[in-house]
């Protein structure tokens, strides 16, 4: 398709703002007229230190943290943190919070999915569904501010359980909005999927290899597009997802309507989660009660992986015994679906660059941590 | 002393010009209030309703707001070309009002030539963007520039032909005679004159789709794609600078869907040929205006190749093998 011509390049700065890259990432682009020569992504504009900022904090403290990495996928981030940390413990977390904190998750990942479907169909220049899905999203996220008290940023997950139980509003909310937001998904599959512009935009454009994926450490939807079948939910169950029964949404194009498609498909799977989990909560507490105040973990080195909206997501603790760790780091899937973008856009026009960095579904803050 | 005209004419020429200048910016005004409401429709929301009754008077209150705002040059760009541009975008979009009838007697020049005359300055608009895009010493400026040209070079070719192909057919290019000749019920349109030639509809959707592209609007707006050249060609201009733009845009709209309403929609005429008059004539061009809303926030924006392949290999080859048809047709058949 592109062929360099003239030797002749200029440098456009991409950001730190612009409209198409949903936060304070610069790209330096070096182009020749429209086509892309190169491309540098240039992190650190919200660089804050969360790895080092583990260090001196207590567990406890570290906690909300974690909902400041990845803002619209909040829960999945905490998630981990509790996971490991009550690996690291050995704190029993009762039934029913388990199920608990699998319903948040899955109720986030479908927020967090609708506003990515929102956010790219504005890259591609069509406004009108961003303002559709903050309409299905809002009903969500009231129902999770309900409980959680925080519609953004929760911090709702506590070690050995989560902040505050559910109640039968809730319940009856969240079974009434599966039923709501299938026949939501189904009038976006026939307003936009099918549109005849979407498709020329989207089909064929950014592929991505298996290879790709394996050697830049892609996960999540971009690997599942690209035919690598790794979803941490079902490869190394953790929570209890295990009991329940769903598929992995695959496709092997490799383009960014792959991407697409799995996406859109995670919705209809997160809404097969939610039902099952919803069907019969486990009664019981809803915190481990015995959870100490100061929590000491056993020296050691310890690893807990979980699958955000937009991929695997990994802690890696080391603990000197102390109340604060001597190591976390952070293993965040953005930063290495980001980093398969200049391989990629080579050769690629701009307008197709940002298509395709709109199928990638970045979120700044947890590439910059 | 013998004036080379009368005063009457001289006061009913002023009064035209203060009329359409008028009636231009009062437009864009409420063209500017109807697409926040009907885009708020389309997307559930409300729209402008704080400002006057129903927000109409929101726009009113964004102009001052820009009047306010001071207007700035970038430095190191060509101040000249910058300034210039505004007014190289408005200029002819106001001109091209002057030859067009919106009823029997309601125009300010009954031009002979007068299809010719608007299109030779919608064609002017373009060099708005373009010199906007160069002066503004902005990268993102300059790459809109160029696509908005080669954009309306693509654009203005199946345009060109297919209103060539509506002049074969009406044999004049007065747009007063053009809607005489459309007289009557809707079957007397040009759009339906199927004894002219059997794809005049075609010819239409032809037309709309080029009218969009050339007035940059969804889904052919690449030149200032706002998700990936911020705002393109006035990514630089502050206050009532991007404003003239705006302005320039609403007319510009006016003026495509006034001649889609005048070539194929018989004019002033109604569809049952009763009630001929500048009523029917505003319900046709409102209703293509709100069409082209309509279709904006609808649909993504496609991707440049795209937009030059449909032109160049679809849309040209097309208007051209109607052209030839409406010929044979016209001899065959015709009178």
């Amino acid at each position: 398709m592109y062929t360099k011509h003239k030797e002749e390049t200029f440098v456009l700065n991409l950001g730190p703002q612009h409209p198409a890259t949903h936060g304070v990432l610069r790209i330096k682009l070096t182009m020749d007229g429209e086509y892309i020569v190169n491309a540098e992504p240039v992190l650190g504009y919200i660089h804050r230190m969360h790895e080092k900022m583990a260090e001196n904090r207590t567990y406890a403290q570290y906690l909300p943290n974690l909902s400041r990495l990845d803002y619209l996928g909040a829960i999945s981030f905490s998630l981990a943190h509790c996971l490991i940390v009550e690996k690291a413990c050995g704190i029993e977390v009762p039934e029913r919070a388990t199920v608990i904190r699998v319903i948040m998750a899955e109720l986030n990942r479908i927020t967090s999915h609708l506003l990515w479907f929102g956010a790219l169909i504005v890259d591609l220049g069509g406004f009108t569904p961003m303002l559709y899905i903050f309409d299905d999203r809002e009903k969500i996220i009231d129902m999770m501010d309900s409980i959680t008290g925080s519609r953004l940023t929760f911090c709702y997950l506590r070690f050995g359980g989560v902040s505050c139980d559910i109640d039968d509003t809730f319940i009856a909310g969240v079974r009434d909005i599966v039923p709501y937001m299938r026949t939501r998904l189904k009038m976006y599959h026939a307003l936009v999927s099918r549109n005849a512009i979407l498709q020329e935009r989207l089909v064929g454009i950014g592929n991505i290899t298996p290879e790709m994926c394996r050697s830049y450490g892609a996960s999540g939807a971009v690997a599942r597009a690209s035919g690598v079948k790794h979803d941490v939910r079902q490869a190394e169950p953790y929570s209890g997802y295990e009991r329940y029964d769903f598929d992995i949404p695959m496709s092997t194009d490799g383009d960014s309507m792959a991407r697409f498609s799995v996406k859109m498909e995670e919705m209809e799977q997160s809404l097969r989660i939610i039902e099952q989990a919803v069907k019969n909560v486990p009664a019981g507490a809803y915190r481990n009660g015995k959870v100490p105040r100061t929590l000491t973990p056993a020296v050691g080195d310890f690893y807990q992986a979980v699958e955000t909206p937009r991929g695997a997501f990994g802690i890696r603790m080391v603990s000197d015994g102390s109340n604060t760790p001597y190591r976390m780091k952070l293993r965040s899937p953005c930063l290495s679906n980001l980093s398969l973008l200049p391989e990629v856009v080579e050769g690629m026009l701009l307008a197709d660059m940002l298509a395709f960095m709109g199928s990638l579904d970045l979120v700044i803050p947890e590439i910059d941590r | 002393m013998q004036l080379p005209f009368s005063i009457e004419t001289f006061i009913r020429f002023a009064l035209y010009v203060v009329g359409f200048l008028a009636f231009a910016i009062f437009n864009a005004v409420i063209l500017g209030w109807g697409e926040r409401k009907i885009m708020a429709r389309i997307q559930r929301r409300i729209g402008p309703k704080e400002v006057g009754p129903f927000g109409l008077l929101q726009i009113p209150a964004d102009v001052i707001k820009l009047l306010a705002k001071q207007f700035r040059t970038p430095k190191g760009g060509d101040t000249m070309l910058f300034l210039a541009a505004p007014a190289l975008a408005i200029i002819p979009a106001l001109m091209s009002f002057v030859a067009i009838p919106f009823a029997p007697g309601l125009l300010a020049r009954d031009i002979n030539i007068g299809l010719l005359m608007v299109y030779a300055f919608t064609t002017v608009v373009i060099l708005g963007l373009l010199v906007g895009g160069l002066g503004s010493r902005n990268k993102y400026a300059i790459i809109s520039a160029a696509r908005a040209v080669s954009q309306n070079v693509a654009y203005e070719i199946p345009m060109l032909i297919s209103v060539v192909t509506v002049v074969l057919i009406t044999r004049t290019m007065n747009l007063t005679t053009i809607v005489d000749q459309q007289a009557g019920a809707f079957w007397h349109w040009n759009m339906f004159r199927f004894s002219a030639s059997p794809l005049l509809p075609v010819l239409f959707i032809v037309y709309i789709i080029c009218m969009l592209a050339e007035t940059n609007r969804t889904p052919f707006d690449i030149a200032e794609a706002e998700s990936e050249l911020i705002a393109g060609a006035f990514t630089e201009y502050s206050g009532m600078g991007s404003g003239l733009f705006f302005l320039a845009e609403y007319a510009n709209i006016v003026v495509g869907c006034s001649l889609a309403v005048i070539l194929f929609l018989g004019g002033w005429h109604d569809p049952f040929g009763f009630f001929p008059g500048v009523w029917w004539f505003a319900a046709k061009l409102y209703f293509l205006v709100f069409f082209v809303i309509w279709v904006r926030w609808t649909f993504p924006r496609t991707q440049f190749y795209s937009l030059l392949n449909l032109s160049w290999k679809t849309l040209i080859p097309l208007t051209l093998g109607n052209l030839l048809l409406t010929g044979f047709w016209i001899k065959v058949f015709g009178p």
